[in-house]
């Protein structure tokens, strides 16, 4: 039996704790800018293959007139259980570089659309094997009811096949943010990143 | 032992409190599924739309317990679990016992398209965190009708026994979708405010989505009946308080208790 998804091999290593770092003078900008390195190491825990930022989660990073560090974060979907895990991390993170004290503030508007994920995040969820989104629809189309047959939806390539091939299994996933999909060229099951 | 909490009583935040009520519930309802769906594609799915509505919940209720007024801060467990049946203001559709499979993606389908019609107006409502949190949700909502309808279709034309059940279904839950659309003072103020629409205003929109879908699967929309049920102003169906007894014990049983 085949594998469902490759192993995944990390890009990137866990950024290293830098207890050396913890009392140098960062200045605010200096602060935010070494934040955003290392948040570009932390991984989304439900798609190990994309940080955060690679996610476009993190919206904004600055320094508050307290000294505190505030990492700005947009959630994916409303009941997304990452969430909190997610907020924890970041601020492990920020912490094991030296870059405390943080917080985390989460900022609902505009809300979260896969159309943020990046260029660099694509290649990395095809890499590892979970077709990325297609540009999402506004929200303001209509829903048509239509027998199935007659759906032209625009084709889900395979990430392993690259073949147009696909048929969906399911519009739901092992994550709020995938449906199951699988190529009838090489045979493979896949995931699909849902656009919304 | 805690105490039952009591929320504000203001018209704003009853007005949030339907909504994340009709959320939460159907949410819980959906969970029921979990381990029981017809196949594991639907057991996936029903469980995540469960997943997106108490997502929802969360927000709205954390929302809806804000400090105001002198009125105590209420967080998002206090008033899922240690509020009383007659404080839940969710519409009495969402609290029916889950019935069988096309009882669950009718039901599904009519909130879904509801809550979607809903959360586009809420969009832009003079409440900046309700506007941000419809703005997410009308995304979810809009995924979620498109599921539970492409199942209506599905199901109705079917088999026998598929199309029967889904006439049933129908029928039973139709005359439940009028409490949707009956207005009173509070959606009055909501509208007046600029907090969100009168409920009564997405029934036009709503049927006509609603008769796109029965016209493709060839049913018919059942007769309007006189009946109202009543769950928005807090008098329920006798389902709801069994299913809050579930939903409530463990608070009840070890008050605070935390994971």
């Amino acid at each position: 039996m085949s594998n469902f998804l490759p192993p995944y091999r990390p890009q990137a290593g866990p950024y290293k704790s830098r207890p050396e770092l913890a009392d140098k003078h960062w200045t605010a900008s200096e602060r935010c800018e070494q934040a955003w390195a290392v948040l570009a190491h932390v991984l989304d825990p439900e798609v190990p293959a994309l940080s955060v930022c690679d996610l476009g989660l993190v919206r904004d990073i600055m320094v508050d007139a307290a000294g505190t560090l505030a990492v700005v974060l947009t959630p994916t979907y409303s009941g997304c259980p990452a969430t909190e895990l997610i907020e924890r991390q970041v601020l492990e993170a920020i912490d094991q570089a030296g870059l405390g004290p943080a917080r985390v503030e989460l900022r609902r508007a505009p809300a979260w659309s896969s159309d943020w994920i990046s260029e660099d995040g694509r290649r990395k969820l095809r890499e590892y094997g979970i077709a990325p989104p297609h540009l999402a629809t506004s929200d303001t189309q209509p829903v048509r009811f239509v027998n199935r047959q007659a759906l032209a939806e625009p084709a889900v390539d395979c990430p392993h096949c690259a073949s147009a091939q696909t048929t969906r299994v399911s519009a739901f996933g092992s994550t709020a943010c995938k449906a199951l999909y699988k190529c009838l060229s090489c045979l493979e099951p896949f995931e699909y990143f849902k656009p919304i | 032992m805690t105490a039952s909490v009591h929320p504000r009583q203001d018209a704003s935040a009853q007005y949030l409190l339907r909504l994340a009520d009709t959320c939460l519930i159907l949410g819980q309802r959906l969970s029921e599924w979990c381990g029981h769906a017809p196949i594991i594609e639907e057991d996936i799915a029903l469980s995540n739309t469960a997943l997106d509505l108490i997502g929802q919940a969360r927000a709205l209720l954390t929302h809806a317990g804000r400090s105001e007024a002198g009125s105590p801060l209420l967080d998002e467990d206090q008033l899922a679990f240690l509020r009383e049946e007659r404080e839940y203001r969710n519409v009495t559709l969402v609290e029916l016992p889950r019935g069988d499979f096309a009882f669950t993606v009718l039901r599904n389908v009519m909130v879904a398209s509801f809550l979607k019609l809903l959360w586009q107006r809420l969009a832009s409502s003079s409440d900046a965190e309700l506007a941000a949190i419809a703005g997410k949700a009308v995304k979810e909502a809009r995924y979620h009708q498109q599921h539970a309808g492409d199942w209506v279709l599905r199901l109705a034309g079917g088999t026998d026994e598929s199309r029967r059940r889904t006439e049933a279904g129908l029928a039973q839950l139709w005359r439940y979708t009028a409490e949707l659309f009956e207005a009173d003072a509070i959606d009055d103020a909501a509208a007046a405010s600029g907090l969100g629409p009168r409920w009564s205003e997405l029934r036009e929109p709503w049927l006509a989505e609603m008769n796109q879908l029965l016209a493709e699967a060839q049913l018919s929309a059942p007769q309007d009946s006189a009946f109202r049920s009543t769950g928005k102003r807090g008098v329920h169906s006798e389902h709801l308080g069994h299913m809050l007894t579930e939903m409530q014990y463990l608070q009840r049983a070890f008050p605070g208790g935390v994971w």
